[in-house]
């Protein structure tokens, strides 16, 4: 997969800092607005493939490699499992212990955003590495017919 | 003590998510095995501890949010008997693996979803409500998808698609299954849920259709008759371990076990259900056997019996649902239900072995076909004996523990008045044998052909890991002996037959001895229940209740440990 | 048949729609569309039982507490139930992983095959 035209690449280079930081604002603000960890991994996600896509392979096999993203997925859920049990802490399994502030404020709801952050990153990291999975990996098709008519419109 | 049931699904979880990065430590190393078999032991050691110590059910509402808004863990005596029963058979097929995956690459990444698929499946058996239950199945099926196809080739490939295909189609009709049973009730806890329809009188059109769409669902995940189209195709292409693991475990615990828990503890016994499953356990018995025999390919075979053994199950616990409803005799109720989850748990032990010991020749030879094979006997002494100690026990010879837990299905259904559906089982019995001394002519006797001539025997930890599952065989014949019964299944078979009635910790109702003592040796033996009410006939009671108005003092006994909840813990 | 009950009804129909999909179809990849339809179907379903119906010529709450805690007990009495909207929420999220392994194993499966039409595959008949 090579990358883009320059047009495409430069826009890329503005407009992928500001997708990020939408995902990051959707994560981070879960537990107020719609959203939470999940929503806000896919807009992760969604910008970091943007980036690969108008960059080309050689920028998915040097920065953002396949490895950066699986470490990254298991970072963010084991984050997670650290939370849910470090619930133990507030005597149950899962409890919220940290100190729940005035609903409605970005600092409140206990260890909700550090989940949410978790599960951001997971999801984020994962979409990412199956993205590249699916779409980046060197593969060969047999007969080595390079491309795929899909939708083969005889059957 | 209550604190460790959650580790049940932490410690493979994590176990799962940790994975991949040690994989990429040890590279293709066997050290990549050490950290899984560590957390499985754990496991393992929990599980049994479980069983062995706690005495009523505990209910572990997570969070500290008690009802109606927690999400509660409950690990009464069924879903401690499966823990048990998942995390053996997972010990022992990660033994297995320690060689067997040596010949294929990533083994971080199959350790990890291994992991991952134990840890679906404890949550499936501890989970106290509806949507968690089918969470945990669906984390345990996309990670056995993904095991399916390992190797991909292109069988396993095309196996692992038609899986996946029929097994999101099961998921679908579940989700819409719970989707009415919120609409009806409101609910999705398993305890609201069975008093919401006891209060109602029973179940009510919507919540049949309900029950429909979930026998549909759960049905296919046990591979039940009209659904098993997948199973045939999927376990032998799956690597051995974890054929073992799918034919051993996943499609008892999101299959059956999901299947006893909605028509007993939600749907309190109804008897419609009860007949339902009697038909898919009849239909699934005999025609699994009859397309066993058949076949030429050693796992293929293997499979088909897994349908069928798997049949002798859901027959005996859907014939324990009929007979309660109908008034027979609390012990024949107990005795079939005691039957059922004793050839549950037998079946985990010998089907797994056959898999294992399918896996080594394989691993030897190179084929998994009959009529390449034999002479095995001669040139693989160890899991030549181990396949003869699983195909007698899978066949029902004395003294292994098949023969005990077949016996004792047959003793229950023709207890309770069932000849035919007895005169069936004993015809699936003696298929049974016959494919199987089909299997051993074809692969134990007989003379070695040239490519089995060359086979030796397989590495130490494949050895270790049959060894281990053909001492379980004899061992766990020990479980028909009364101690022992009464501390493994007697408090599953309680929880089962107690249904939505309370478990009062003191017997209220002894058995009668005169009906049950001059029929059968066996019912003589059995003791008054403990920690369960016997009931009178369903039907008048709640109709009773209904009219007295009353609210159901019989709470569940899922909701009623109060004293347990740790929400109320200083 | 009211018309209260027209968007269950049209959502059991892409529920058939789906199966249809999944059973009558030779291309793998229409399979794969099959499936996404059924899966979104049944959270369709599961989000049309929470429907709460407002009183007569007001519009649905959306469970969105915006005014503090304050407002917390008249928005639960009338606001649309939010249990089901958390439910799809992770189902959808199951859904997705199921596609993206599925769409692995086509693209695997075209490489082996050369083609996405499961009659030339062994297996998939049936």
């Amino acid at each position: 997969m090579q990358g883009m035209s320059p047009i495409v690449k430069n826009i890329t280079r503005v407009v992928a800092g500001f997708i990020v930081l939408f995902g990051a604002y959707i994560v981070l603000y879960g537990h107020v607005t719609p959203g939470g960890g999940f929503t806000g991994g896919v807009i992760l996600a969604g910008g970091l493939a943007l980036v690969v896509l108008a960059f080309g392979e050689e920028f998915a096999r040097k920065v953002l490699t396949h490895e950066v993203a699986k470490t990254a997925d298991s970072m963010g859920a084991l984050l997670f499992l650290l939370v849910a049990v470090l619930g133990f802490a507030g005597g149950v399994f899962f409890t919220n212990f940290l100190p729940t502030g005035t609903v409605g404020s970005l600092v409140s709801a206990g260890t909700i955003p550090i989940a949410n952050l978790g599960i951001g990153i997971k999801v984020g990291a994962g979409l990412f590495g199956v993205f590249l999975a699916l779409a980046a990996f060197r593969r060969t098709t047999a007969g080595g017919k390079k491309e795929v008519d899909v939708l083969q419109s005889d059957i | 003590m209550v604190h460790l049931v959650p580790l049940l699904v932490v410690l493979p979880l994590a176990g799962g998510f940790l994975m991949p990065l040690v994989g990429r430590l040890t590279g293709r190393r066997r050290a990549a095995a050490a950290l899984p078999i560590l957390l499985t032991a754990g496991v393992l050691a929990l599980a049994v501890w479980l069983l062995l110590a706690a005495d009523e059910s505990l209910t572990y509402w997570v969070g500290g949010w008690d009802f109606p808004v927690g999400i509660s863990l409950v690990a009464d005596g069924l879903s401690r008997l499966m823990a048990v029963v998942v995390a053996t058979i997972s010990l022992v097929a990660l033994v297995f693996s320690i060689d067997y995956m040596a010949r294929f690459t990533s083994p971080g990444l199959y350790y990890g979803l291994f992991m991952l698929m134990v840890a679906g499946m404890n949550g499936v058996v501890l989970s106290g409500d509806l949507f968690n239950m089918f969470v945990f199945i669906e984390v345990a099926g996309i990670a056995s998808y993904a095991l399916v196809a390992f190797g991909t080739e292109s069988d396993e490939l095309e196996a692992s698609f038609k899986y996946l295909v029929l097994g999101t189609m099961a998921s679908a009709f579940l989700l819409v299954g719970i989707a009415l049973v919120y609409n009806v009730t409101g609910h999705l806890n398993w305890a609201k849920v069975g008093e919401a329809i006891e209060s109602a009188g029973g179940a009510t059109l919507p919540m049949y259709v309900a029950a429909a769409f979930f026998l549909m669902g759960f049905g296919l995940k046990a591979a039940m008759v009209p659904f098993h189209a997948w199973l045939p195709d999927a376990h032998p292409s799956a690597p051995a371990p974890i054929s073992a693991m799918l034919s051993g475990v996943l499609i008892k615990a999101s299959g059956v076990y999901a299947l006893a828990r909605l028509v007993f503890s939600v749907f309190n016994g109804d008897p419609l259900l009860g007949w339902v499953l009697v038909g898919l356990g009849v239909l699934s018995m005999v025609i699994g056997v009859l397309m066993a025999v058949g076949q030429w390919d050693f796992k293929r075979l293997l499979a088909y019996h897994s349908i069928s053994q798997m049949g002798y199950v859901v027959l005996a616990l859907g014939a324990a649902a009929v007979m309660q409803s109908r008034g027979v005799s609390p012990a024949v109720v107990a005795l079939a239900v005691f039957g059922g989850l004793f050839h549950l748990a037998n079946h985990a032990v010998f089907k797994s072995l056959l898999f294992l010991c399918s896996g080594s020749v394989e691993y030897a030879t190179g084929t998994r076909q009959l009529k390449e094979l034999g002479g095995i006997g001669g040139r693989m002494p160890v899991t030549g004996a181990c396949l003869r100690v699983a195909a007698l026990s899978i066949s029902g010879v004395p003294p292994l523990n098949g023969f005990w837990s077949k016996l004792i299905i047959v003793l229950a259904l023709v207890l309770g008045g069932y000849y035919v559906l007895a005169a069936v089982t004993v015809f699936v019995s003696f298929m049974t044998l016959l494919s199987f001394a089909k299997v051993q002519r074809y692969v134990l006797g007989g003379e070695a052909p040239e490519r089995v001539s060359r086979a030796r025997e397989v590495p130490a930890g494949m050895c270790v890991a049959s060894v281990l599952l053909a001492v379980l065989c004899f061992a766990s014949s020990l479980m028909a002996v009364p101690a022992v019964r009464d501390r493994v299944l007697t408090p599953a078979g309680d929880a089962v037959t107690a249904g939505v009635r309370t478990g009062r910790p003191e017997p209220t109702i002894t058995v009668d001895r005169d009906e049950a003592a001059p029929t059968a040796p066996r019912a003589a033996a059995v003791e008054p229940l403990r920690g369960g009410s016997p009931h009178p006939p369903r039907e008048a009671e709640s109709r009773a209740e209904a009219a007295a108005g009353t609210e159901t003092r019989r709470a569940h006994p899922l909701a009623r440990r109060a004293a347990l909840d740790v929400g109320e813990a200083p | 048949m009211t018309l209260a009950m027209l968007p269950f009804m049209l959502a059991f129909l892409l529920l058939v729609a789906g199966l249809y999909a999944i059973v009558a179809k030779r291309n793998l990849i229409k399979v794969i569309v099959g499936l996404l339809i059924l899966d979104y179907a049944a959270n369709l379903l599961l989000v049309l039982m929470g429907y709460r119906t407002p009183p007569a010529g007001e519009a649905p709450v959306a469970p969105i507490l915006t005014g503090g805690l304050a407002q917390a007990d008249d928005l639960a009495a009338s606001a649309v139930d939010p249990i089901p909207q958390a439910l799809i929420l992770t189902s959808i999220v199951i859904g997705l992983s199921v596609t993206a392994l599925v769409v692995a194993l086509a693209i695997r499966l075209y490489e082996k095959y050369g083609t996405f039409d499961t009659d030339l595959m062994r297996n998939l008949k049936g």
